[in-house]
Parts: C-alpha cells; sequence; structure tokens
C-alpha cells in the first residue's frame, strides 16, 4: 500500500517514492522520440505525409491504423 | 524503462485478440463495399494485412504509447498522489486513455476502410492529432491544476473542479473545431456502430492492460526495496 511512501525515513537519502527529474531526463528524450516516431510510421507514414516513397507501410499497418482510430484514406 | 515496453507488448498481445473478431468485420465491409475508390493492385494481400499487418501496427503502437506511458509513469510516481505504483499505474493508463483516445475519439471517431474521403487525408490526419495533443496536455494542466487547489479547496474538490475545467476546455475545442463527416449516406449504420465500439474495445483493453501489467511490475521492483531507482534499466523486459 501506500505505507512505505508516506513515511518520513528520518536520516537516509532515499526517495519516498519519487524519482529524480535528472534521473528520468535522458531517458525521457531518447525513448520519447523513438516512441512518437514509431507513432508516427503506424499513424501517418504514406496518408499525410510520406518519408518513404510507394504504399508499401501504408497497406501493411493498413488495418491497425483504422482500428487504432488513425484517420486512413 | 524497458519493463514498460514489455508491459505494452503483452498488453498489445491481449488487445490483438480481443481486436480479432471486429477485424474480420471490419474486412468484411472492406469486401462487401468494394466501390472504394482505391489501390487497383494489391500490394499486401488482405489476408495478410488482417494478421501480421495488424500484428504489426497494434504492437508497435503498443510499444510506443507503453514507452511513453512509463516514462510519464515514472514522473507522476510520487508526484500526484499518495499513491502506490500499483494504483498509479492504473490511474495513469486509466488518463491516459481517455486523454489520447477518448477525446480524438469523441470528435473524430475511428472509420472503417471505405469511409473517408482520400482527398482530406492530411487536414483530418493534422485534425486528429491536434485534438491529441490537445487532450494530453488539458489532461497534464487539470492534474497540475488540481494540486495547485487541493490546499485550498482540499483534494476532493480540487479533483472535482480540475476535472470540471478538463471538461468545459474539451467541449470548447470540440464546438470550434470543424466537423469531419464523410460517410457516405449509404453506408450500413449499425456496421459503423460495431466498428467503432471495437476500436473503443481495443483501446480500452490496451490500457487496462498496460496499466495492470506494468503496475504489476513497478509494484514488484519498488516494493521490496522502495525507490531502486537505477535498477529502472537493469530491468530486463519479460
Amino acid at each position: 500500500m501506500a505505507q512505505h511512501v508516506a513515511q518520513p525515513t528520518a536520516t537516509t537519502p532515499v526517495v519516498t517514492g519519487k524519482l529524480p527529474l535528472k534521473d528520468i531526463a535522458p531517458w525521457a528524450v531518447f525513448f520519447g522520440i523513438l516512441m512518437l516516431v514509431l507513432l508516427y510510421f503506424v499513424g501517418a507514414e504514406q496518408g499525410a505525409t510520406s518519408v518513404v516513397s510507394g504504399e508499401d507501410v501504408h497497406e501493411w499497418v493498413h488495418d491497425a491504423r483504422h482500428l487504432l482510430g488513425f484517420p486512413c484514406h | 524503462m524497458l519493463a514498460g515496453l514489455g508491459a505494452g507488448v503483452l498488453a498489445l498481445v491481449v488487445a490483438y485478440f480481443l481486436g480479432e473478431p471486429s477485424v474480420d468485420s471490419a474486412i468484411g465491409f472492406e469486401e462487401a463495399h468494394a466501390h472504394a475508390h482505391e489501390h487497383e493492385v494489391e500490394l499486401v494481400s488482405r489476408s495478410l494485412q488482417s494478421t501480421a499487418g495488424l500484428a504489426t501496427g497494434v504492437l508497435i503502437y503498443g510499444v510506443a504509447f507503453g514507452g511513453i506511458a512509463a516514462l510519464a509513469f515514472c514522473f507522476a510516481l510520487g508526484r500526484v498522489g499518495r499513491f502506490s505504483p500499483r494504483a498509479t499505474a492504473l490511474l495513469l493508463s486509466g488518463t491516459a486513455l481517455l486523454a489520447v483516445y477518448v477525446v480524438p475519439f469523441l470528435k473524430y471517431p475511428a472509420n472503417p476502410p471505405s469511409v473517408g474521403d482520400a482527398d482530406t487525408i492530411g487536414r483530418r490526419t493534422t485534425l486528429y492529432f491536434l485534438m491529441m495533443v490537445l487532450g494530453v496536455l488539458l489532461a497534464v494542466a487539470a492534474v497540475i491544476a488540481g494540486k495547485r487547489l487541493a490546499p485550498r479547496l482540499g483534494t476532493w474538490y480540487a479533483t472535482v473542479v480540475a476535472v470540471l475545467g478538463f471538461i468545459a476546455v474539451i467541449g470548447l475545442a470540440y464546438a470550434f473545431l470543424p466537423v469531419v463527416n464523410e460517410v457516405p449516406a449509404d453506408f450500413p449504420a449499425t456496421l459503423l456502430w460495431r466498428f467503432r465500439l471495437s476500436a473503443l474495445a481495443i483501446q480500452a483493453t490496451l490500457w487496462a492492460g498496460f496499466g495492470l501489467v506494468f503496475g504489476e511490475l513497478a509494484e514488484r521492483l519498488l516494493h521490496p526495496k522502495p525507490a531502486r531507482v537505477s535498477a529502472g534499466s537493469a530491468v530486463a523486459a519479460p
């Protein structure tokens, strides 16, 4: 439950549940960007805009795109 | 967190199996309505599209949002309120479902194949992503506002006010953003309804699955030794 988060652990520098921002930041930047690129490929590539030419990417993820609610042709 | 990616994959496998029947129905009407404008040459066969292609898309989607949600979780844990890792994860994924999917869905719902004009895809995509971004930003804003108000109004009323504010601003956005309705006049209403319902069900499964799986993993990771932060990098994806 929540006790260990709430406990004012006297002297130890152990963080009470919060993860320090500077530990998160590099992960956030790297994975954040990576994830957005992935989403872009599933959601929009070769629909509205196109980086890779042709229709292969679009056709391949076609069903997922419809079912996940992305606009599609 | 890698665990987040793993959890995303698991959640997505669940979503995939639940989504299967609705996928079939979607395929059914695409064939029934072959009058649709497109691609004379099939680059990817239907059977491949409906299995491997679907899996790729859904899994990538799950991994991507799983990763983002995991990052959001790292930030939210201990900052949003006094919740255990499990509860935080579930709360977070519930909010994410709302902000990332339900908010855009209510204005620009998922459309089955053969609905939608190819010429307006650019505009529709822009509007959809705009709505997504808006949903996320407003949800974050609502949480921050709620936290700010909590000392003055108490947690309960602060939450109520923040949620009402969120709904009000989303309502404004709905009112001012352009309407998109490209459903052909002869398109069966029940089919459209079923498709949209199953699209919603897939998302709900995905996020619920993610919330539970990720919460479980996070709880196990954080509970025995609270706040061993560096462990995040050492977790192998299950």
